[in-house]
């Protein structure tokens, strides 16, 4: 039988290989799977003709023919002729262009992550599903099928994805399902409900509660109050001071007496995104060109592609809307239709507060609250991991919300507190998808005041203008009825007192229409001033851009779309600014410290770096080397001032450094007299000087070790290296160092990562005309050429005029495909 | 020689037409069967199935790559890494099928031989 040998053995590497080629080992995907010309990466191709200009498309479900122009952006412009077809056709569009980015997504916010990937996502996993975002998606879920319009919209979007996914066979699904060696499941409801949860994660979901308590146990209430003021030194809110309430303010809860948390050292730090953020603004007729209001919006989100959001028309029997979309979920988020145009940025307020619990035994089944013990609830979630057996993990729930972590270990987010329950509007049940649409018909003033009574969480700064010379601005969302800085610290899970007593009433948010000033506008600052009769936060977005703004704004006369597309791409750091020649004077100034101290002496490199600061016309432009210097120069600057008091290094607490606005306060006033300025660590006596020379030293050393001697290659493009990545992070299929202008300081928040996700226009008038932008593109294919299309345009701020048709059967020169789709 | 081609053009058709139904891996049992059939050498074996089977890779992924795929292979020879070059990747893939095509046509040919009554057996 030895004969047999060199057969078998052949045979069995063979079928090894066979093997190794066919199956996703690890990180790794099946090789031969991906790589086939028959059903691997190379079907996802996408030539001309793949796209006709004319087709009819068979889709089950639909009750009326659908009509569908593409124009040369790829954006559909969808008419049905009843509300059903209409969601259905958005779902079934939006699913053909974006189907695995909107599933992945649904699965990040679920935490079904490892399914997919295997074990390493698990924390991450465990974590999503303790923070509850699942349960609060279930919340909603329940508040929007109680509603007959947000029923019909959800289960005819969803229908719609459906009919796409079962129209796939595994050949045809998208390239990273082949890439991650895995196949798309039936959408529902509850993924919309997911991926808004997402959203309020993203926006929402930070909290500095516990390095708030650390601080106020270490330095005492004074300090915290000093350093940690309620409302920053210069702000320019969003409804202006001054402007009139229309309603009588409820009576807020008293404050209970002061409660001093444990210190908690267990988790390390990771400081909240300070760029996403976002721009919006309005400026009235009476600032026009046209006599009508123009208004714009620039959400700042993580950039990613495929493109974070997906433009489309929808018009129906009562609506003919135009704007951007979230895959995954129905109606226009941000856009306008033929009387109105809405947008929206993030509010800062404090909606995500802890309760520091007391359980009554290890066995955590018990916690005292209201003077009894009371039950704890326990949740078990099941984890499907990849290649593993599935995972169980054992959530507790008080009546707060869930305790994201019960055990001292490592938790996977560092601001997360051990030992407390969560509170989050987020949890909480809320119609949101509701607003939307009815934003999507709204005709004037009084739909968008109707519309936005069920919109929850996120809070947002909804700006609105309308042909009927209307403009107007809410911050508006579901804010507990707070007593003045509840949550600010960790509360006391025990007293009832500390509980949220009830909602700032809906009708009594912030809010200005039509003001004196003629314009409206907010960048993520405060959103009102201390006139306003509740607490809704204390800790919002540096004042910057909203200032810039509100500046620009109030010289604009004859304002035309290209007027307010120039503000949105404005590069002026007010920062830099305001800090920049107090730098310079007090670096330059102080000859008698450089006397008493001689290796304070500038070298030749930083006497340059000075000069080229000193020319410096506050502009983040591409090629400005003086941006790069003072960003490094002033970071450094807050490090030095702040590390030895507020760091964790210095102090082994969990802390966080004071706001710029207090930063800047304190080097501006109080340089000469404060004892902050001095370093703790050092036996020498710090000056102001001293700080503000050692930091530029700095800056210039790391910057000639990173770039070379001074020159061109400093330009802060370089410096700042804009990137764009894949979601699935991965290699090749993102775009890296772009060359754009702006800061995340500046009106065009243009950061490393982060960025305006969509740049929109609109121009009311008797015949709307609205411009537009996102850096990407429509299609989600990384084949396709609409994949990042528009990025281009984006880099150098411009807008396309957006294709805004009143009928199905109307001309446009950029129209390009005309489908029907029909039962 | 003429053995080979013909072996050869038997697997590449047999690759084709099956690979439009079934899986990749089809072509393993195919090539397999069809060496042990024609009773080839082993090296002609292995050349026939290489080839076969790379020929019904590389003829529709250069296709492919010059009809709509060129975007993505190049981006995918990126993410691998092959230097972003995309005719690498055509190349690769194409081997990497020839070789599973290959090694069953090898194995296909030596159990042949091993099970034929004759024991001497010219070498390959």
């Amino acid at each position: 039988m030895l004969r047999f040998l060199p057969g078998t053995l052949v045979l069995l590497v063979t079928l090894t290989l066979t093997w190794v080629l066919n199956t996703k080992q690890g990180d790794v995907p099946p090789v031969a799977r991906l790589l086939s010309p028959y059903r691997g990466f190379w079907q996802n191709g996408e030539a001309p003709t793949d796209f006709p200009e004319q087709q009819t498309l068979h889709l089950p479900g639909l009750q009326q023919p659908v009509r569908v122009r593409f124009d040369n952006r790829r954006v559909p412009h969808i008419f049905a002729q009843n509300d059903h077809d209409l969601y259905y056709a958005q779902g079934y569009l939006t699913a053909r262009d974006r189907l695995w980015q909107m599933e992945f997504m649904t699965r990040v916010a679920a935490g079904r992550i490892s399914e997919v990937v295997g074990p390493r996502a698990l924390e991450y996993d465990r974590f999503q599903r303790r923070m509850g975002l699942p349960y609060g998606a279930e919340n909603s879920l329940r508040a929007m099928l109680k509603n007959d319009t947000t029923r019909l919209v959800l289960e005819s979007y969803s229908a719609g994805v459906n009919a796409y996914i079962s129209s796939l066979s595994p050949r045809e699904y998208p390239f990273e399902y082949k890439l991650l060696d895995y196949a798309p499941e039936p959408w529902q409801p509850l993924k919309c409900a997911l991926l808004l949860k997402l959203m309020a994660w993203d926006l929402s979901g930070r909290s500095d509660d516990l390095r708030l308590s650390n601080i106020l146990s270490k330095y005492g209430p004074k300090v915290t109050q000093d350093l940690f003021p309620d409302y920053p030194f210069r702000e320019d809110p969003i409804v202006p001071v001054g402007t009139p309430l229309d309603f009588k303010p409820l009576p807020v809860p008293a404050t209970p007496p002061s409660f001093t948390a444990a210190l908690s050292d267990k988790v390390p730090q990771r400081e909240p995104d300070a760029e996403l953020g976002s721009n919006n603004f309005a400026v009235a007729g009476s600032r026009s060109a046209s006599g009508l209001p123009l208004l714009a919006n620039d959400p700042h989100l993580q950039l990613n592609l495929p493109s974070i959001w997906y433009q489309v028309q929808l018009h129906a029997p009562g609506q003919n809307v135009y704007g951007v979309t979230i895959p995954g979920a129905p109606a226009v988020i941000i856009g306008f239709n033929e009387q109105v145009a809405w947008g929206v940025t993030n509010v800062g307020g404090d909606v995500l507060d802890w309760y520091q619990l007391k359980f009554r035994d290890n066995t955590k089944r018990e916690y005292w609250h209201d003077g009894r013990w009371k039950p704890v609830r326990r949740v078990v979630e099941r984890i499907v991991v990849r290649g593993l057996p599935d995972r169980l993990d054992t959530v507790l729930y008080t009546h707060h919300g869930p305790v994201v972590y019960d055990h001292d270990e490592k938790p996977f987010n560092p601001q997360t507190p051990t030992q407390h329950a969560m509170r989050w509007t987020a949890h909480e049940g809320a119609d949101e998808v509701l607003a939307f649409v009815k934003l999507n018909h709204a005709r004037n003033y009084q739909d968008y005041d109707r519309a936005l009574r069920t919109y929850a969480s996120p809070a947002q700064n909804f700006i609105f203008a309308s042909n009927q010379n209307d403009i107007a601005i809410r911050p508006n969302g579901r804010y507990p009825l707070k007593w003045p800085e509840q949550g600010k610290f960790i509360l006391d899970g025990t007293d009832a007192r500390a509980d949220w007593q009830g909602w700032i009433p809906m009708t009594q948010t912030p809010r200005v229409q039509n003001p004196a000033r003629g314009f409206v506008s907010s960048a993520n600052q405060h959103s009102a001033g201390p006139d306003y009769p509740y607490y809704i936060g204390w800790d919002y977005a540096p004042w910057d851009r909203g200032h810039r703004i509100n500046q620009q704004l109030a010289k604009m006369r004859r304002a035309t779309a290209d007027t307010l597309r120039e503000l949105q791409n404005d590069n002026l750091g007010i920062n830099a600014q305001t800090m920049l020649p107090w730098m310079l004077d007090n670096t330059l100034g102080n000859r008698l410290a450089i006397i008493k101290n001689p290796a304070a002496l500038l070298s030749p490199a930083e006497k340059d770096a000075l000069a080229v600061l000193g020319r410096w016309d506050y502009h983040y432009t591409t090629d400005a080397v003086a941006a790069t210097i003072f960003e490094l120069w002033y970071q450094e600057l807050m490090k030095r001032l702040w590390e030895d008091d507020f760091g964790k290094a210095a102090t082994g607490l969990e802390m966080r450094y004071p706001s710029r606005d207090r930063t800047n306060r304190l080097l501006l006033e109080q340089a000469a007299t404060s004892p902050w300025i001095d370093d703790r660590r050092t036996p020498l006596r710090e000056n102001g000087n001293n700080l503000l020379t050692t930091s530029l030293q700095f800056a210039v050393d790391s910057l000639t070790r990173k770039f070379g001697p001074l020159g061109p290659k400093w330009g802060w493009a370089n410096q700042k290296s804009t990137d764009i990545n894949h979601l699935a992070q991965l290699p090749g299929f993102g775009h890296q160092d772009i060359v754009c202008a702006g800061s995340p300081g500046t009106v065009n928040a243009t950061g490393p990562r982060n960025g305006p996700s969509w740049r929109m226009v609109v121009a009311l008038g008797p015949q709307v005309k609205a411009y537009g932008i996102f850096p990407g593109g429509q299609s989600g294919n990384p084949a396709s050429r609409y994949y990042d299309d528009m990025l281009e345009s984006w880099r150098v701020g411009k807008l396309d005029e957006l294709v805004f048709l009143r009928a199905a059967d109307e001309n446009h020169p950029r129209l390009q495909a005309a489908w029907r789709l029909e039962k | 020689m003429k053995k080979t081609a013909f072996l050869l053009l038997l697997i590449f058709l047999g690759s084709v037409l099956l690979q439009l139904v079934l899986p990749w891996w089809s072509v393993v049992p195919l090539c397999l069967a069809l060496a042990a059939w024609r009773g080839p050498t082993g090296g002609q074996a292995f050349l026939a199935g290489l080839l076969g089977v790379g020929l019904s890779w590389w003829l529709p992924a250069a296709w492919l790559n010059t009809h709509g795929a060129n975007l993505l292979a190049a981006r995918v020879a990126t993410l691998l890494p092959l230097a972003g070059q995309p005719w690498l990747l055509v190349l690769l893939s194409g081997v990497l099928a020839g070789l599973a095509g290959g090694l069953a046509a090898l194995s296909g040919a030596l159990l042949r031989r091993a099970a034929e009554p004759r024991n001497a057996l010219p070498a390959a």
